[in-house]
């Protein structure tokens, strides 16, 4: 058995691949846990949906979280062409969206709690898949804050790059989770 | 003090966390223990791992300021928050080998109490939870054994990487692992639990406290697998030496990368079985009592990880067996490829499999045939893991260590336990089978004859590389010969009661099953005595054996070309990969040359030979 003369440079991987790909996995590793979640919705109640779940409320929800996903991409646009303020602005945006995507589902809560609690089907559901989503997007709104105070300038671009387009790419996870949970919840008839 | 300033901070986080789940709980009226102990749980969790070293040596970074990196030397280093996959290794192989004996005790408990058909030593209930613990918490050993303590500790080694790719991650999955143990510990004083380890509603939701301590266990313990199995595939892909190609990987560090896409995807699935439970408990929600709800989603979520699971346990144990006996026996792992594509071949068929745990279950009839036929397929590949290693052994020159009796043990004990797995996949004789001892008795043939005696295999042959002295080969054969033969006796004699149907996890049973439940009560206190020469051996050997040389077994792979035990991230130079792991009895196959500096840029490497 010989050996060829060389032929490859073995490829070095910097930190932030590799940080990209451990995002990645993280978000194939969540994502299973959300099939799991919208499988149960078949489980337990079929494809029944109640009269009384507010389509508006879930068509404003789906809409404030596919805006937020805008602005976020637009922060991080916005970093990468060293463009701090317009980056800040842009994650102030998603933070506030988010925000607002909270209490919104909130208001969904305590009109979920007078028509099907959790000690009903659809209501069991309902809080398990909206409160896990709403937790994800807490940890979402958390991380862009983080992210917002942190980065300061642009000379430190490398050190921050990560902390923004991980935190980025998070929240579009999220979004893409919502996605799927929208209509499993609401428009399945 | 690390752990002291830990147990303090838990204790802390537990204060506020119950604080706010009462504050809650005062306002909607409704029952306060349970909620106020999961989220008791859940602040003290984090604030156990913030006081072990979280905080100093990662938390203070996200605030910009400066962290320490692993501080402290010695033996200190094993108790704290510490990024080395070498410290991280030891600290899994030790606190799972405490659970294992633990947990070991347990099975003596259980085998005294079934040495007569009456009650002797325990009531029912205490019966139930004594099984149920040992089942947990050798769950949880297997589990972590090998994917937490041996691929830690020699996987980043035989890819020829400094470190894994996450070192903090790292550390994050084991210091969780702590909670878990001390959950199942506290579990009997409350109440225990009294489901087995697989815990089917409804009537995990009616257990008293020390169930809902046994499912934040294992919801914890599953976020362990999940960050080791993440960081495990990120390190193959990326930290592999220049010229470690993928058809150059050592077949230890090919399976653990299979077992690492099962922990990372299958793991979420029992996490949700575990919280629809806890949602249940805490909230009153309706999962799986009617109307609504249905116990059987529980068992498709909880199989859909278990069963994958079990190849988390075996796998590695296969490559460990696979890398002992190529080494042992001085040959080149024969159909190294073949192998490499049965364990994704296993890993594609473990998730089509799970329904065959519900044949018994009330599924649908449909489903029957389906899943006995894919659940019997897997056999195909694993057979292929079996044909490798007796190809290897194949007219070799054999050096007959006490690595090389644990591997050839794994070989003959899951060949049992594979055979009898097939009536246990077939429909026919799975309903006349399930829930007796037959169950039992194969399940501990692939387990324990399987992944335990390869965690075994790996202990010795990786213990003069870790503590850098060598074990007594002596006591090491007397321990393989005590526990080969008293396992084989322990479980052969379970197939018989089990096949005439006596069923599993009662305490009491008809008195015509009583003459081979006597001998496996004996045979199983002779296994029980046979771990004694081995941890005497352990114990003996790592405070005062002679020490060991860099490469005692003459080994090809990289963890034997460094210092034993190797320096802070692994190597004085950095090895290039230039050949065949495994190329005994040709000249002119050299795995690696040393001689890079650390740090340097990667040197053009040679293609793979043809």
């Amino acid at each position: 058995m010989t050996q060829h003369v060389p032929q490859f440079v073995n490829h070095r991987f910097n930190s932030l691949d590799i940080n990209r790909l451990g995002l990645w996995l993280f978000l194939v590793s969540d994502a299973s846990f959300f099939i799991a979640l919208l499988s149960s919705r078949f489980f337990v109640v079929g494809t029944n949906t109640p009269e009384h779940v507010d389509q508006l409320l879930g068509l404003s929800l789906t809409i404030l979280l596919l805006l937020s996903s805008l602005s976020a991409y637009k922060a991080e646009a916005a970093f990468e062409h060293g463009d701090i303020p317009g980056a800040k602005n842009m994650l102030l945006a998603t933070i506030g969206m988010g925000i607002l995507f909270v209490f919104g589902v909130g208001y969904e809560w305590h009109e979920a709690f007078k028509h099907f609690p959790p000690s009903t089907g659809f209501g069991t559901i309902l809080f398990t898949l909206t409160g896990v989503h709403v937790t994800h997007v807490l940890t979402g709104v958390l991380t862009l804050g983080f992210v917002f105070f942190r980065i300061r300038n642009t000379t430190a671009i490398g050190d921050n790059q990560f902390a923004v387009e991980g935190a980025v790419k998070w929240w579009h996870f999220v979004d893409v989770a919502w996605v799927f949970i929208y209509p499993t919840l609401y428009l399945i008839r | 003090m690390p752990l002291v300033r830990g147990a303090i901070y838990a204790v802390i986080g537990f204060v506020i966390g119950a604080g706010i789940s009462l504050g809650i709980t005062s306002i909607t009226g409704e029952d306060s223990t349970e909620p106020l102990i999961v989220l008791g749980y859940v602040f003290a969790v984090i604030g156990w791992l913030m006081g072990v070293g979280m905080w100093r040596t990662w938390g203070r970074g996200w605030f910009g300021k400066p962290t320490e990196n692993n501080p402290g030397g010695g033996w200190e280093r094993y108790i704290r928050f510490n990024t080395d996959h070498k410290v991280i290794g030891i600290q899994y192989v030790v606190i799972f080998v405490v659970v294992f004996l633990l947990a070991g005790l347990l099975a003596m408990l259980i085998r005294v109490e079934l040495a007569d058909a009456g009650q002797n030593v325990m009531t029912s209930t205490n019966f139930n939870t004594t099984m149920s613990l040992h089942g947990i918490m050798m769950i949880a050993v297997a589990v972590a054994i090998m994917m937490g303590g041996f691929a830690n500790y020699v996987l980043p080694l035989i890819i020829g990487a400094e470190d894994v790719a996450f070192p903090r991650v790292n550390a994050l999955s084991f210091w969780v692992v702590p909670p878990v143990v001390v959950l199942l510990l506290l579990s009997p004083l409350f109440g225990g639990f009294d489901t087995g380890w697989t815990a089917y509603p409804p009537l995990a939701t009616q257990t008293p406290i020390g169930g809902l301590l046994f499912e934040l266990a294992f919801l914890t313990f599953g976020i362990s697998s999940i960050l080791g199995g993440l960081n495990f595939i990120a390190t193959i892909i990326t930290q592999r030496a220049p010229g470690m190609t993928w058809g150059r990987l050592p077949i230890f560090a090919w399976a653990v990368l299979a077992a690492s896409v099962i922990s990372l995807t299958a793991t979420q699935w029992v996490a949700y079985g575990m919280l629809m439970i806890i949602f249940e408990r805490i909230f009153n929600m309706v999962f799986f009592s009617p109307p609504g709800g249905n116990a059987l989603l529980y068992e498709h979520v909880f199989w859909f990880y278990s069963h994958p699971a079990v190849y988390i346990m075996i796998l590695p144990a296969f490559g460990a067996e696979l890398e002992i006996i190529s080494h042992f026996a001085r040959k080149p792992l024969f159909a190294y490829r073949w192998v490499v594509r049965a364990f994704g071949l296993i890993v594609f068929l473990s998730f089509l499999v799970w329904a065959h745990h519900l044949f018994t279950s009330g599924m649908g009839d449909e489903l029957h045939g389906p899943f006995m036929v894919l659940t019997e397929l897997i056999s195909i590949p694993t057979g292929i893991v079996f044909l490798s290693a007796l190809g290897t052994l194949w007219r070799s020159k054999i050096r007959l260590k006490v690595p090389l009796l644990f591997a050839v043990g794994v070989v003959f004990n899951f060949t049992i336990g594979g055979l009898t797995g097939i009536f246990l996949a077939d429909v026919a004789t799975d309903i006349a089978l399930q829930d007796t001892y037959f169950v039992v008795a194969h399940f501990h043939y692939t387990i324990m004859g399987g992944e335990i005696f390869g965690a075994f295999a790996a202990g010795y042959y990786w213990f003069p590389k870790i503590t850098g002295r060598m074990y007594n080969e002596t006591l090491g054969r007397i321990h393989f010969a005590l526990m080969f033969i008293f396992f084989n006796i322990t479980f052969l004699a379970m197939f018989i009661p089990g096949t005439v149907g006596m069923n599993r996890r009662i305490a009491e049973y008809p008195p015509e099953f009583e003459f081979m439940n006597l001998v496996t009560t004996i045979a199983s206190i002779g296994l029980g005595l046979a771990f004694v020469p081995w941890v005497y051996n352990m114990l003996n050997s790592w405070i005062r054996g002679p020490k060991a040389p860099d490469n005692p077994w003459d080994a090809k792979t990289l963890e034997w070309q460094t210092s034993s035990p190797p320096p802070l991230e692994n190597f004085e130079e950095m090895p290039t990969v230039t050949g065949d792991a495994y190329g005994y009895g040709d000249e002119s196959v050299v795995h690696s040359v040393f001689g890079r500096r650390k740090g340097s840029a990667h040197p053009p490497v040679p293609a793979e030979g043809d």
